[in-house]
């Protein structure tokens, strides 16, 4: 098993590097580079001729491939590099203060997804076709189809200008520092409802709908058969036995959706105006800020590339099969 | 498990002109109310930005929000009242030689950077030693460049001379003043991007720097010692916002004091009691207007009377009420209406379809074949207009033209294109026929850049390629001489000679349309806009909203 760990581990490097070399020569694709957003090229009295010194300090003037050997000279000693914006702040702190407020907010998210699909899906199952399995069918549909930049200013409008119970965009109040320490944490949680609400009906028609056709996998199965025939309370065939083996691809999945955690929900934050990662990483892509953009994206790969090895190791824990047709094949 | 993300309303941070001139400000509001007691220190002003700052040294960013923010924390030698006049601010007076090559400037001895350290000559020395310095990477050093020295006769006396007569002279010491005692060091390593003052800056302004947290907010306190006393609003912070529509959704919930409208939000969404009884408008013209450009190297369009054919043709009124809701005023020229430059008596091309026709058919325009297209040895008249993607007004705009011109029998085509190509694979290598784009206007009236025959390589701003040899000579008269009065009579006559000549159609000047919270008073609307007197912004104290801070 541990070996097999580390060769995986080690396979992940030459994948990694793939990744990055790719990238890093298809965001140079995209029409024009760095330094044509530095200057506005309506405004006259900007002097385009300062541009020559910025290349050279960025070292754009190098050929690509340099540019990139370069970089990846500094990424193996951990230096991401500094941001082409004004303020040359080095990558890993500007990622590095934008990631903790967008890890919370999706690791919350992702939980109330969990805590509401697991019981809608197994339901839906359960009782297929029937009036709560149609309409949530239709509630989840509804909320996978509903533009989340929409919805958002809807329930700005209704709760922060209508009702008035919470604020409307932002992390916290103008006057935080002056707080109680528990009103701060009400305040921050005020925040927090509206972006976590619009995310979590987005994505809850995915997981429901895993684990509802899941179940209705699992429950064909003979071993539910079995357990039924042993005079077994329906709670108990339900909740016990098909709930675990159902929620095995439904474990797969949360797996891969890892990354995304760190990736951060564009429009969420756009419009509720939290300054997590989806707002940094949108902003360097328009401003064409390759050091900012390549470092979220190590950061991400990286975490694919564990989160799939992960999959995979706990797949063999979990599914004593697998476990044993590996050690057969070999 | 997220979906791929719909269509988003993400524009570029758009770059504001700052400083500027303006013309006559209506205040739309319902008043002062009664119950107001007089000028109190205290409380905390909101603002919303739609862009995050791009650090706290102005003279090294480009961006609108940095300035902002900057020009509350730095101030100039000299600065722009609301008339539009340059006047003393950290010199308390200055004279200028008879030949215009000498600046002498006489410093305040009472102003002190925000650590203490009281502002002197060296600084100003130390300012214009960055500027110039090869590895400082400012877009603004043009004007630095044209000095030949900077001496510092005594702790509060400078003396800057100029090799050549240069009218930008005075009114480039408004720029901002650095801290040599902070910088020095960063100056002459070359990185003065990572000196801590970009983060957390000293400066000397009516407002210290407190906190910039990245993407949510920059926070900044009156400074209790500033030499024109102490401003009156206790806080300022800017909250970054990036959506447009939920800055709007947070001034319906009193969540902000001061933003920044669109048309339609100024003239359809903002007209109900509660706005009205929370937040003044204002209305001012813009620092900057759209135009409707060719390539001058095209012989269809080198043609004079072609171009003032297509300007009879458009009606530039049914254009601003078609496009900006009516908020915005005609450009006869590069300059904005009741700035000092500015001249009326230019000649106008009111919207005359027949007179275009006729002005066409003499340059040889006439439909031959009766296709209802133009038609000059037999090919017909058509061309494509180019403008950036995400621009709806300019897309508009397109729209409106391509009908007009129709009308005349010139068939258009309209192709928008994402804005860095438009700009660097189009624009600047000169590969288009006609575009509709915009120019901002600084507080100077010289426009050297955009209409001398010297500019029009690749890289520099003459993108129609103009030459004209009378406009070569007013603005090399206009930008040699460092009088007013002088400059006024060349600049009047290069607007008499652009608007005969029409080597781009000037649209409109957009207006800008802030609000600021009605609880906040001493707003003086101005030609200069509504920023020129912010420290002398309060709010009554019985109106004050915030008391923490």
């Amino acid at each position: 098993m541990l070996l097999y760990a580390l060769r995986r581990l080690a396979l992940a490097v030459p994948l990694l590097i793939g990744i990055t070399f790719i990238s890093f020569f298809v965001i140079q694709l995209a029409p024009g580079g760095p330094l044509d957003f530095l200057i506005n090229p309506e405004m006259p009295n900007f002097d385009p001729k300062f541009i020559e010194a910025i290349k050279q300090e960025f070292d754009l003037d190098k050929p690509i491939h340099i540019q990139y050997w370069k970089w990846l000279n500094r990424l193996v000693r951990l230096d991401f590099g500094r941001s082409f914006a004004p303020d040359g702040r080095p990558v890993l702190q500007k990622i590095g203060e934008r990631l903790p407020i967008t890890l919370f907010l999706n690791i919350v998210e992702m939980l109330v997804i969990l805590a509401l699909a697991v019981p809608i899906g197994v339901l839906s199952a359960t009782r297929q076709y029937s009036v709560f399995d149609k309409t949530t069918t239709v509630f989840v549909f509804v909320g996978f189809a509903t533009p989340d930049f929409w919805l958002a200013l809807l329930l700005m409008i209704l709760f922060g200008i209508q009702l008035g119970w919470l604020p409307i965009s932002g992390l916290r109040d103008i006057n935080w520092e002056y707080l109680s320490f528990w009103r701060q944490q009400w305040d921050l949680l005020s925040h927090l409802i509206l972006p976590i609400a619009v995310a979590t009906f987005g994505g809850l028609a995915g997981f429901s709908r895993y684990m509802r056709q899941s179940m209705l996998e699992v429950v064909r199965q003979e071993y539910i058969q079995t357990a039924r025939a042993k005079g077994l309370s329906e709670q108990a065939v339900i909740g016990k036995h098909a709930l675990r083996n159902a929620l095995l691809p439904v474990v797969t999945i949360l797996g891969l959706s890892l990354p995304g955690l760190i990736g951060g929900s564009v429009i969420v934050e756009w419009t509720f105006a939290i300054p997590g990662m989806g707002q940094l990483m949108v902003q360097a892509v328009f401003s064409r800020d390759y050091p900012v953009i390549m470092g979220n994206l190590v950061i991400v790969s990286s975490l694919t590339l564990f989160a799939n090895l992960l999959a995979d190791i706990s797949y063999g824990l979990v599914d004593p099969r697998i476990r044993v047709g590996r050690r057969g094949r070999r | 498990m997220r979906r791929a993300g719909g269509t988003l309303g993400l524009l570029p941070a758009i770059l504001l002109a700052l400083a500027g001139c303006g013309v006559e400000v209506e205040g739309k509001g319902d008043g002062v109310p009664s119950a107001a007691s007089g000028p109190a220190y205290g409380d905390t002003f909101i603002e919303a930005s739609i862009g995050d700052i791009q650090g706290l040294i102005p003279s090294i960013t480009s961006d609108g929000a940095s300035h902002a923010v900057g020009a509350l924390i730095y101030d100039g030698l000299v600065k722009r009242d609301k008339d539009d006049n340059i006047v003393p601010h950290l010199a308390e007076s200055w004279e200028i030689s008879a030949d215009c090559l000498t600046l002498t400037f006489k410093l305040r001895k009472d102003a002190k950077w925000h650590d203490g350290w009281l502002f002197t000559a060296a600084d100003v020395r130390f300012t214009y030693e960055t500027m110039i310095h090869p590895k400082t990477p400012t877009a603004y050093k043009e004007d630095f460049l044209q000095v030949k020295d900077v001496e510092v006769l005594d702790p509060f006396t400078v003396r800057v001379t100029y090799p050549t007569p240069y009218a930008k002279a005075l009114d480039s010491w408004a720029f901002y003043m650095l801290p040599r005692h902070l910088l020095a060091g960063y100056v002459q390593g070359g990185n003065l991007r990572e000196a801590p003052q970009n983060r957390q800056p000293i400066g000397n302004g009516p407002y210290r720097f407190v906190e910039w947290k990245p993407g949510e907010k920059v926070v900044l306190v009156a400074n209790p010692d500033y030499f024109e006393g102490r401003p009156f609003l206790s806080r300022i912070v800017y909250r970054i916002i990036p959506s447009q529509a939920t800055i709007f959704l947070e001034l319906k919930a009193k969540g902000v004091d001061y933003a920044n409208l669109t048309a339609i939000q100024f003239d359809r969404q903002t007209n109900y009691r509660a706005f009205r009884k929370a937040y003044h408008k204002y209305q001012y013209a813009g620092n900057a207007y759209t135009y409707f450009g060719f390539n001058l190297k095209d012989p269809r369009f080198a043609d004079r009377r072609v171009r003032q054919a297509f300007a009879h043709a458009i009606d530039k009124q049914e254009l601003i009420d078609g496009v900006v809701l009516g908020l915005g005023r005609e450009a006869t020229g590069p300059y904005k209406p009741g700035t000092w430059a500015y001249n009326p008596m230019v000649a106008r091309y009111a919207y005359n379809p027949a007179r275009a026709k006729a002005l066409l058919a003499e340059a040889g325009w006439v439909d031959r074949n009766g296709d209802g297209v133009l038609d000059k040895d037999g090919q017909p008249f058509a061309f494509t207009i180019l403008t950036n993607q995400g621009n709806e007004e300019r897309k508009k705009i397109a729209e409106i033209v391509q009908q007009r011109l129709r009308e005349v029998g010139v068939a258009v085509e309209i192709r928008t294109l994402e804005w860095a190509s438009f700009i660097k694979d189009f624009v600047k290598k000169r590969r288009f026929e006609a575009i509709i784009l915009g120019w901002g206007i600084g507080t100077d009236p010289d426009q050297y850049n955009i209409w001398h025959s010297s500019k029009t390589g690749p890289d520099e701003l003459n993108h129609i390629s103009y030459q004209n040899p009378e406009v070569d000579r007013l603005l090399d008269l206009g930008r040699a001489s460092c009088r007013r009065e002088e400059r006024k009579k060349h600049y009047e006559r290069l607007q008499e000679v652009l608007a005969e000549d029409q080597p781009l159609i000037f649209l409109y000047f957009r207006d800008a349309l802030p609000v600021v919270a009605l609880r906040v008073r001493g707003v003086e609307p101005s030609p200069n806009g509504i920023m020129h007197n912010f420290p002398k912004w309060y709010v009554p104290k019985e109106l004050q909203r915030y008391t923490s801070g």
